[in-house]
């Protein structure tokens, strides 16, 4: 109890230093594990969403960035596939193609351009408002719809592509019509739209007034044309689209089938490796890409543990050092009749009280950033490209 | 109360204290003199136990302290010699009470009980400080600082007082005030009181004088 005392008084004493002690404890403490708690829900999340996510379409080339970009709406994008790749799962009667168009962003957020089927596969449900239903009208995710402070009635810009591009995608004013309950998925971190609506962004389909005037010829009204940046009840009708939907773009078709024996056709028909579609079944290639993760937090692992006894080691020099200084009161506790004994457990009390003072301090934070892991582990995936 | 009979103790560089024979009786002022260097405070180190001669005895009521084992001794220190050092030695993150009670806190077989803490507070009463029992040694003056040490040295009312060069950091009219508490606290608790002292001034007041130039020429 003396050396407790002791060594609370000097701790409370020196407490600027202490309190530099204990945080810098704190952090060698919580890291690791925090580390290792995203890790594990990343991983989680990773598969989880793998799993829900059948099959995916996508223009033939690297099977992980059609996977991250199809089901994580990550910011590696395939070359765009077209809608007939939806087209001809449908007319197949295998199962139910939800066409996706992820190339664009508002803010940090991604632009999903889907179809309603994509709520209910996904069994999304929406916590304020209602999903989309026309064109130019949006849906965010939870996470951010708290991100942008967006809920209904508010609008949101889409990302210019190329500010020097004038032929490019323009920014579309869309109203925000409803944001979705949290999932914990990539869903919360995205904003929906119906994917008519991602062309218009793309400048596939457009909505003007009519200015051609009787006998003058199209080409030259063109020049006057000024294109509608959002789109209201007054303007809706003027919107359409130019060439075969056919060719539209969509970076990745979710595909449910049926059932396994229709799974197991579709994977069959996407097998020619001249074909220009492939279809990947995302649980394997996340497997592939969690155990090369695996493999790496090994690596972490050991890092963590180099660094961290770096970490205590400094921090036991800065206690021998601190203990160097208090050289004068040993001497003096030693010929008032102190031994060893007591000079060491007053080192070990003083270590002792950093270190519980370091977990208390680390135990909130862990218990804290472990409840919102799910959370930043989907925004790191969404964000992780 | 103390007695030292043929004391050798010897440093590895070759300075050797000899002493073949001194007696302190209770309540006795004996002042020790001598260059720097003569052994003063190793006689001191000697007396409490915090070293041990290499040849020779020296005694505490009859209890031959070298022949002690290390905790025995640490036990005999804690509880019969109450130290007063030059530079104070005052913890600087506990308050002149704490201070006062740092004995009980670190030393061996000793307990803080209300009677400790109620001796503690009757000895800053008693020195002028009875208003400052909460200020650390950082908020007091050199003066103050002193008495709090000089308390701390009596509070385990210890049967023989060791005092180096306990008014060395004074001015004059500290040092008289602080030999006064000493010598009044030696007469009430009928300690001995052993002082290494460079000041020629205060030798008078001291019942006897060890000079250690002139044991070292007789040796």
């Amino acid at each position: 109890m003396n050396a407790l005392y002791l060594a609370a008084a000097n701790l409370r004493f020196h407490w600027a230093r202490t309190l530099v002690l204990v945080v810098a404890a704190a952090l060698v403490l919580a890291v690791p594990v925090l580390t290792r708690a995203l890790l594990a829900q990343g991983e989680a999340a990773l598969a989880a969403r793998a799993e829900a996510t059948p099959l995916l379409l996508g223009t033939r080339g690297s099977r992980l960035d059609l996977v991250m970009a199809g089901a994580y709406f990550t910011d590696d994008l395939p070359e765009p596939a077209t809608l007939a790749a939806s087209e001809a799962v449908w007319d197949s009667g295998l199962g139910i193609p939800v066409p996706l168009y992820t190339a664009f962003t508002t803010g940090e957020a991604r632009i999903v351009g889907t179809t309603l089927d994509y709520f209910d596969l996904r069994g999304l449900e929406a916590a304020e408002g209602r999903p989309f239903a026309l064109l130019g009208e949006a849906v965010l995710g939870a996470s951010a719809a708290a991100r942008l402070r967006l809920g209904p009635g508010d609008t949101v810009l889409s990302n210019p592509e190329n500010l020097f591009d004038l032929d490019g995608a323009y920014p579309l004013e869309m109203t925000v019509v409803g944001v979705l309950a949290p999932t914990g998925t990539p869903d919360d971190e995205a904003v929906f739209t119906d994917i008519k609506t991602a062309w218009v962004i793309a400048g596939i389909g457009h909505g003007h007034d009519d200015i051609l005037a009787e006998g003058e010829d199209a080409a030259a009204a063109a020049a006057r044309v000024v294109q509608y940046a959002r789109i209201t009840e007054a303007n809706i009708d003027s919107f359409h689209f130019h060439g075969d939907p056919a060719t539209y773009p969509v970076t990745a078709v979710m595909v449910v089938p049926h059932d396994e024996r229709s799974a197991t056709i579709l994977r069959g028909r996407y097998l020619d490796a001249e074909g220009p579609v492939q279809a990947v079944v995302p649980a394997d290639v996340i497997d592939a890409l969690v155990a090369r993760l695996l493999r790496i937090a090994a690596l972490v692992d050991a890092v963590t543990l180099v660094v961290g006894a770096a970490a205590a080691l400094a921090l036991g020099l800065a206690l021998f050092l601190t203990w160097r200084l208090r050289a004068p009161e040993m001497r003096t506790a030693f010929a008032l009749g102190a031994g060893r004994g007591t000079i060491a457990r007053l080192a070990l009390a003083e270590i002792g009280l950093v270190l519980l003072a370091a977990a208390l301090l680390a135990a909130p934070l862990v218990i804290a950033l472990q409840s919102h892991a799910p959370t930043i582990a989907a925004r790191l995936i969404a964000l992780g490209s | 109360m103390i007695s030292i009979r043929e004391l050798r103790f010897a440093y590895g560089s070759g300075f050797a204290l000899d002493l073949p024979a001194l007696d302190v009786a209770a309540r006795e002022r004996v002042a020790v003199v001598g260059p720097s260097g003569a052994g003063k405070t190793t006689l001191l180190n000697l007396v409490s136990g915090i070293a041990v001669p290499d040849r020779g005895r020296v005694t505490l009521d009859g209890t031959e302290i070298g022949a002690l084992p290390d905790r025995a001794r640490r036990r005999l220190r804690a509880a019969s010699i109450g130290f007063v050092f030059q530079e104070f030695a005052l913890v600087d993150y506990l308050n002149a009470e704490e201070n006062v009670l740092y004995p009980y806190r670190v030393g061996a077989g000793l307990r803080l009980d209300r009677a400790a803490r109620d001796r503690a507070r009757a000895l800053l009463a008693d020195f002028g400080l009875g208003g400052k029992t909460r200020r650390r040694p950082a908020e007091l003056s050199q003066g103050e600082r002193q008495r709090v040490a000089i308390a701390r040295a009596l509070v385990t009312r210890p049967k023989v007082i060791l005092a180096d060069e306990a008014t060395g950091n004074l001015d004059p009219a500290n040092k008289a005030a602080a030999l006064d508490l000493l010598f009044a606290q030696a007469t009430d608790t009928g300690a001995a009181l052993l002082c290494v002292t460079h000041d020629h001034e205060l030798l008078p007041r001291f019942d006897r004088v060890i000079d250690f130039a002139e044991l070292r020429q007789a040796a």
